[in-house]
């Protein structure tokens, strides 16, 4: 019974039952993109309110409702998990493993994320409406006295989802330590490697504090707790603290990742080993560190008094010290390379310039006394704009021109490519500069117009001006996807590649590594290139391989704890205690029942081999 | 049947010293449930925080030194930290290659946790009864969450164990169940340091502090 290989029934039931790292990375991309186009078009919706002054496109409510959801769903639902996808195609591949360490958990963390997610959205369609206390969800404002079911669906999915994290996140850091192939020690790994590895112990001691936090929240709203209620001896500054020692390491689990993947693009495309990588990889070390060290910088107005907000001003400021050193890393790489340009590297290019822009703005908010005025207007909005959407987008868009022969067989259209390059890029700086000074002006964020004559009229239509070209940029990156199937396969090596992940024929094999590979040096296919004969060579004979089996239960256990959430948001208890129960059980027959997988015969890896 | 039995005893014959972490897929669990207790590690971290802001705010009802009787909840920690004891002479046990010395002192382990769950859930039931409902005041939702989410540990882990006992009944030790024990093991102990943070901050504290 456990020996058998297994079977696909349907192309459904494969995806559905799949725990290869390589389908789960492509269902987090899916699953990602899903959710960055609704994103997108709530951020649409919002910039048509505020082309013009007083206009009266969306209700204010509604208002309310997209900029919660855009938040919530950009930042939990598109980035994170897009990143996650790239994560879990590539690590496995640049460390020479056939698979990662818990492929169960790995498909399980992918279900619980996307049945979290498409709960937390079905507040569209139900109950009282989307949640509207923005993506922080401050208390009172989230507290069942001001917010109705929307926050019921948010707590409820986004524990879900953030369950689904954090099991990533495990996965991520033990197959790194553990699945690196012979020859790969730490310090020989890929940027984009390390980088993915600090990020997932960022997610681990992260986000255990929003598990408490949105589960206080549930347990007031829900069971009528009084955490956050003064008259009760509550507090609501509780929430901020909690909310916020996730919400900073948060925003370096979603830019780690991506200073990797432009690591590995810069480094690719100037033809020039890593300026640098023994800093960069302290440089990273350093970032994750402080960015636990932070979190009150969000709360600078809350009144915590001038020696803590000293404190963690000067921390802050800190941060853009290991920040500058990989800035000027890249730069060095980029110096005297042979630099192509295409559209992975232009958007590797963009990147620079845009993030250090966030990047200053972010050490002028870190001023404390200055926060003062800069606190909840536009600037904060563009600052931070700078930063994911001028780091993280571009590093997600990067990526995908970089990886995309790897992980589907076809490269990007490349004309295609620039134009969503140019007018992505020009429409990111329209929309986002203006903001700056809009923010300086005192145009306060989250409020759903303003009037004429305030100055603000001018800007903002520029603002929007900006955000179509973004959508339409985007549209054509869509449209690149479906034209370019028809290219052909380029093949292993598209781009004269440095890493393991360019070894190995495409499209990738189930196992990945018919033998696993020897790493003889930092960038070891290059080193092959160049001191060998371009193939890597093998650290064990062929012989079977041995593969896990794939299961139905991860997507049976994220759906009973996605039918006990309807339990709870309806106040039905035989639900909410069915449903988790459910998810209990199948972890009783995952304990039970052994299941140690099946074997790929030598044979049919030779056969595989002649293919080629 | 006989076939089954020797084979067990071959396979128990096998068993080098540490069976738990031979395999990769026992390396893998062993350093994958590290992780998992670190990010537990700043869950509970989270929660005693939390209960430490808010354990103030009485509101109208009972606080701290009105309702915590030292007595119990001593006698509490120490059938907790024997349970810790009694799980660690499973794994020398273990290491011996002794599966029926596993099996024993787990469910000596079990039985204490049980125990231990009894007293607690006792404990609520005679705070409810002094006035100390969940949603009388920030301190009583905080208590009870705190306290209560480390229970729900404490019986997470009953059933756990529970499982591999019935299962693992009469297989022997083996090179797939013997990270599966060490693993639970680990949890147990994790509960175990907890519920002193727990004794420490909560109780002590709440009678001395």
């Amino acid at each position: 019974m456990s020996n058998q290989k297994s079977q696909s029934k349907s192309t459904l039931w494969d995806w559905l039952t799949t725990v290869d790292h390589k389908k789960v990375g492509i269902l987090y991309l899916l699953g990602g993109a899903f959710f960055f186009v609704i994103a997108g078009i709530q951020a649409m919706l919002m910039r048509i309110q505020l082309m013009f002054p007083e206009a009266s496109f969306l209700p204010y409510q509604s208002f309310n409702e997209m900029f919660t959801m855009h938040g919530t769903n950009m930042i939990f639902l598109a980035a994170m998990p897009l990143l996650f996808g790239f994560m879990n195609y590539i690590i496995p591949l640049q460390i020479g493993a056939r698979d990662v360490a818990f492929p169960f958990l790995n498909a399980l963390g992918f279900w619980f994320f996307l049945l979290g997610g498409i709960f937390v959205n079905l507040s569209f369609f139900l109950g009282d409406g989307p949640p509207d206390a923005g993506w922080t969800s401050y208390v009172p404002l989230a507290s069942d006295q001001y917010a109705g079911s929307g926050l019921d669906f948010f707590v409820l999915g986004l524990q879900i989802s953030g369950l689904g994290t954090l099991i990533g996140g495990i996965n991520f850091l033990v197959t790194v330590i553990n699945m690196r192939a012979p020859g790969m020690s730490m310090m020989r790994m890929p940027l984009f490697t390390w980088t993915s590895f600090v990020a997932s112990m960022l997610i681990l001691f992260a986000f255990p504090a929003l598990t408490v936090g949105y589960l206080l929240l549930m347990l007031e709203r829900l069971f009528g707790a009084n955490f956050f209620i003064p008259d009760m001896g509550g507090n609501v500054v509780i929430w901020q603290h909690l909310f916020w020692i996730f919400g900073h390491p948060e925003v370096y689990i979603l830019i780690l990742p991506s200073f990797g993947i432009f690591s590995e693009v810069i480094a690719t495309f100037a033809k020039k080993r890593l300026f640098g990588y023994t800093a960069m990889v302290f440089a990273t070390l350093v970032i994750g560190f402080l960015g636990f060290m932070v979190w009150a910088h969000h709360m600078f107005t809350v009144g915590m008094g001038p020696i803590a907000n000293a404190v963690f001003a000067v921390a802050t400021m800190a941060i853009a010290v290991p920040t500058g050193i990989k800035i000027f890393n890249w730069l060095f790489t980029l110096w005297g390379g042979r630099i192509k340009i295409n559209t992975a590297n232009l958007f590797a290019l963009a990147f620079i310039p845009s993030f250090v822009m966030g990047g200053v703005t972010g050490v002028m908010l870190a001023v404390s006394a200055a926060n003062y005025q800069m606190h909840d207007t536009y600037f904060v909005v563009a600052h931070f704009h700078y930063v994911i959407v001028g780091g993280v987008v571009l590093a997600l868009f990067s990526a995908a021109f970089y990886w995309w022969p790897r992980m589907f067989g076809y490269k990007l259209n490349e004309p295609l490519g620039k134009w969503f390059f140019w007018l992505f890029l020009i429409g990111f700086h329209l929309t986002f500069f203006f903001q700056h000074f809009l923010g300086l002006m005192g145009m306060p964020r989250r409020v759903a117009s303003y009037l004429e004559g305030q100055g603000f009229s001018d800007m903002n239509f520029i603002s929007s001006i900006g955000a179509f070209m973004m959508a339409i940029g985007f549209i054509f990156f869509l449209v690149n996807v479906f034209v370019s199937i028809r290219s052909g396969n380029p093949g292993a090596d598209p781009w004269d590649g440095r890493t393991l992940e360019w070894t190995i024929p495409s499209p990738t094999p189930e196992y990945n590594f018919a033998q696993t590979p020897l790493t003889r040096d930092l960038d070891p296919l290059w080193y092959e290139k160049m001191h060998g004969d371009g193939r890597m060579k093998a650290s064990e004979p062929l012989g079977d391989i041995h593969m896990p089996n794939a299961t139905i239960l991860p997507f049976l256990m994220a759906v009973g704890l996605f039918v006990s959430a309807f339990g709870f948001v309806y106040h039905n208890h035989w639900v909410a205690a069915g449903g988790i129960a459910f998810t209990f059980a199948c972890m009783f027959v995952r304990s039970i029942k052994e299941d140690h997988g099946y074997h790929i015969h030598k044979e049919e890896i030779l056969s595989d081999k002649e293919v080629e | 049947m006989a076939d089954t039995q020797s084979q067990v005893h071959q396979e128990t014959e096998m068993i080098p010293d540490h069976p738990e972490k031979v395999t990769l897929e026992g390396k893998n669990k062993f350093l994958g449930f590290w992780f998992f207790l670190g990010g537990e590690t700043v869950l509970f971290a989270s929660l005693i925080g939390t209960y430490l802001g808010l354990r103030g705010g009485t509101a109208d009802g009972p606080g701290a030194t009105d309702l915590f009787h030292l007595p119990l909840v001593f006698v509490m920690t120490m059938i907790l930290l024997t349970s810790s004891l009694t799980s660690v002479f499973a794994v020398s046990a273990m290491h011996k290659g002794n599966m029926k010395g596993v099996l024993t002192w787990m469910w000596i382990t079990v039985l204490l946790g049980a125990t231990f769950l009894g007293f607690e859930i006792y404990e609520f039931y005679e705070y409810v009864h002094e006035g100390l409902g969940f949603t009388t005041s920030a301190f009583s939702g905080a208590f009870y969450t705190l306290v209560g989410t480390h229970g729900a540990h404490v019986a997470f882990g009953i059933g756990w164990i529970l499982t591999l006992l019935i299962r693992y009944r009469n297989t022997g030790l083996t090179l797939t169940n013997a990270p599966k024990f060490y693993t639970a093991i680990l949890y147990w102990h994790f509960i175990d340091v907890v519920w002193v943070f727990i004794f420490t901050v909560v109780y002590l504290l709440g009678i001395g502090g």
